[in-house]
């Protein structure tokens, strides 16, 4: 088959799924669009669509709609990119194009010379309570829309609009789940308060959230003093986390939409390194308060607390199974530190890597049955990651600066981490494969890193 | 006298002229700064607390009289600033205490015996070397082991409180062995004397 027949065939029946989009899709953007599998249409992998996203049209003349009109059209553009499903075709190159008032207008002759498969189209208007945007899919090939949506809502967030369209689109075009809507939380000394009562000078750390792509960092925790590691809970509503609020480390949750605060631990010993299990429902920690650090299982108000290790090494940094029947957590009694599994009952017990220092263990959302972590490789850290049935590790980064703290994205297609690469330390995000480097955070120092549902 | 009372009636009259004038015509509005209209249900801030007593700082002239050695005329901050009680120090990935670290114990043992009012927190720090995360128990386990080591020479266990911060308060910013050195420590924090 050759590469053109496969794109009219991929194109023909992306036409016919998505006209039911079409027409369904309105007024509600909620709804699950129709998903396409392009796999089974013959669109080989290494032959992927060739996408154009020129700017909106904006349709008033006002500065909030043609900023929104560039903005949308510029995310867009990162947004669909980022997944390496679509060939993007680089803006600089639309500049030979006439722009067009109006979606009846699109110049298919011209963005066929550009080579494009499809060009995204979209509008921009001034509507009663803020503003409206239509986006298409134009095949170019076929000359009408495949595939549409169309939003109402503020003007504030743009950006939000982009993210959206992404994920639906690669939800129907690609039968994948786009991560542009989701949002990291990391530790930040950024604001350069220092902590108070203490003769040297020590920066502050909160907790910060953050789009996907750096964008619109918002600051969580105001207590001036460390807060770090922060844990996102399944539903996105409360982030759990270490903080020396009190002196000494305590497990910490902040409802961020409710605005409240919960100490599941009620104080009892000192406690760090909290995290969710997958249905929300318990948090697995570290705690000292046996006289030894350990690691512990609770619901996530404290009740019906299990220790889940027992043994005099140091135990730290648990991370669940996408099940929530397994924790895989760090301990020295090796005499390095090694991940280890073992059964949330206790049981079943086995380490897992044989390297010269492994930590934070991350593991990866189905279909990847795989383990990321920081490994010492030098005198700085990378990550690796380790494919659990075949027991191979293969390394992602390779000794720029240091490389920490590894954190899935819930398509389990990328890992957010830690770098001293460019500086300071700062969060970066990377695809499983080591390709497409993204640096997100540029302002003090980012630790820490965890990635929303 | 037929002047003065001369002049007291015209006075008077004009007082009354001018009275009446008042009483009689409204007065132009005319606009004033108005102080800031309270909110009725807004609660008046707290009186900012009072400051903590500040220990009497001794006059220049009565310090010979002072043995050198005496640390209770020094604030806490100023003992903590130039402290009595000296760091340890570890290597890497190890929580032991050398023999040059039992050496600086017995020493703070010798000042916290001496005085026996001295509380103390021990904060156990990690150089970058190790991670974010498994330095916040191994920063422990350096607090705890010199916090039992102060124990076994009969200091009371509940005047030393331990805390780790891991490798998030490096003392040395370098990025060397000296400064990585520096950073693996269990520091001494004067909390009541």
């Amino acid at each position: 088959m050759t590469h053109s027949s496969r794109i009219r065939n991929w194109l023909g029946a992306m036409v016919l799924a998505a006209s039911a989009v079409v027409a369904a899709q309105q007024p509600a953007p909620q709804q699950p669009p129709t998903t396409i599998d392009l796999g089974k249409i013959g669109l080989e992998p290494g032959t992927p669509p060739r996408l154009a996203v020129p700017e909106l049209i904006a349709l008033s003349s006002d500065k909030e709609t043609q900023d929104a009109a560039r903005v949308i059209s510029e995310v867009l553009w990162d947004d669909l990119n980022y997944e390496r499903e679509f060939y993007m075709i680089p803006r600089d190159t639309y500049k030979s194009i006439p722009r067009v008032a109006s979606m009846d207008e699109v110049p298919y002759e011209r963005w066929r010379e550009l080579g494009a498969d499809i060009v995204v189209v979209g509008v921009v208007q001034r509507a009663s309570a803020g503003i409206r945007v239509e986006l298409r899919l134009y095949s170019v090939r076929a000359r009408q829309s495949v595939y549409a949506r169309e939003y109402n809502g503020s003007v504030a967030n743009p950006r939000l609009y982009a993210h959206t369209f992404s994920d639906e689109a690669h939800l129907a075009l690609r039968n994948l789940r786009g991560v542009a809507r989701t949002r990291l939380t990391f530790s930040s000394d950024r604001n350069r308060e220092a902590v108070v009562a203490t003769v040297e000078k020590r920066d502050v750390k909160e907790v910060y959230v953050a789009d996907y792509d750096g964008a619109n960092p918002r600051r969580i925790t105001i207590n001036r003093t460390l807060n770090i590691t922060p844990n996102w809970a399944p539903d996105g509503r409360s982030i759990a986390y270490t903080s020396y609020r009190t002196g000494v480390p305590d497990v910490l949750i902040s409802n961020i939409y409710a605005g409240t605060m919960e100490q599941p631990t009620k104080g009892v010993g000192q406690n760090w390194l909290p995290v969710f299990s997958p249905d929300g429902r318990r948090i697995a920690f570290v705690s000292n308060r046996d006289g030894n650090s350990e690691i512990y299982v609770a619901n996530r108000d404290g009740s019906n607390l299990t220790r889940l290790t027992n043994n005099p090494a140091i135990e730290s940094t648990p991370t669940w199974s996408p099940a929530g029947t397994q924790i895989a957590f760090t301990s020295e009694r090796s005499g390095t530190p090694q991940i280890y599994v073992v059964n949330v009952d206790g049981s079943g017990l086995r380490k897992i890597t044989s390297e010269s220092y492994a930590d934070r263990a991350t593991w990866s959302p189905a279909p990847f049955n795989e383990i990321a972590f920081t490994a010492r490789t030098g005198p700085g850290f990378d990550i690796k990651i380790l494919a659990i049935g075949t027991g191979e590790t293969r390394q992602i980064t390779f000794g720029e600066g240091t490389n920490e703290s590894p954190a899935w994205s819930p398509n389990g297609r990328h890992l957010a981490f830690m770098s001293t690469r460019a500086g300071r330390s700062q969060i970066f995000t990377v695809d499983r494969d080591g390709r497409n480097l993204r640096q997100l955070t540029r302002d003090g120092n980012n630790t820490t890193p965890h990635w929303s549902q | 006298m037929r002047r003065d009372s001369k002049l007291l009636v015209v006075l008077v009259l004009l007082l009354a002229v001018t009275v009446g004038a008042c009483k009689g015509k409204a007065k132009p509005p005319v606009a004033r700064p108005q102080p800031p209209v309270p909110v009725a249900d807004e609660v008046p801030p707290p009186p900012a607390p009072p400051e903590p007593p500040r220990p009497v700082v001794e006059q220049p002239v009565s310090v010979p009289t002072l043995p050198p050695d005496d640390l209770t005329a020094r604030s806490i901050d100023d003992l903590n600033r130039d402290s009595p009680l000296r760091p340890l120090f570890f290597e890497l990935d190890s929580n032991e205490v050398s023999t040059a670290g039992q050496k600086v114990l017995q020493d703070n043992a010798t000042v916290l015996k001496k005085y026996p009012n001295m509380q103390v927190t021990i904060e156990g720090h990690c150089d970058e070397r190790g991670t974010a995360e498994y330095n916040l128990a191994l920063g422990e386990r350096r607090a705890l082991a010199a916090r039992n080591y102060l124990v076994s020479l009969g200091i009371p266990g509940d005047r030393i409180k331990t805390v780790s911060y891991g490798k998030e308060f490096p003392f040395d910013a370098g990025h060397d062995e000296s400064a990585w050195q520096n950073n693996r420590r269990a520091h001494f924090v004067i909390t009541a004397k």
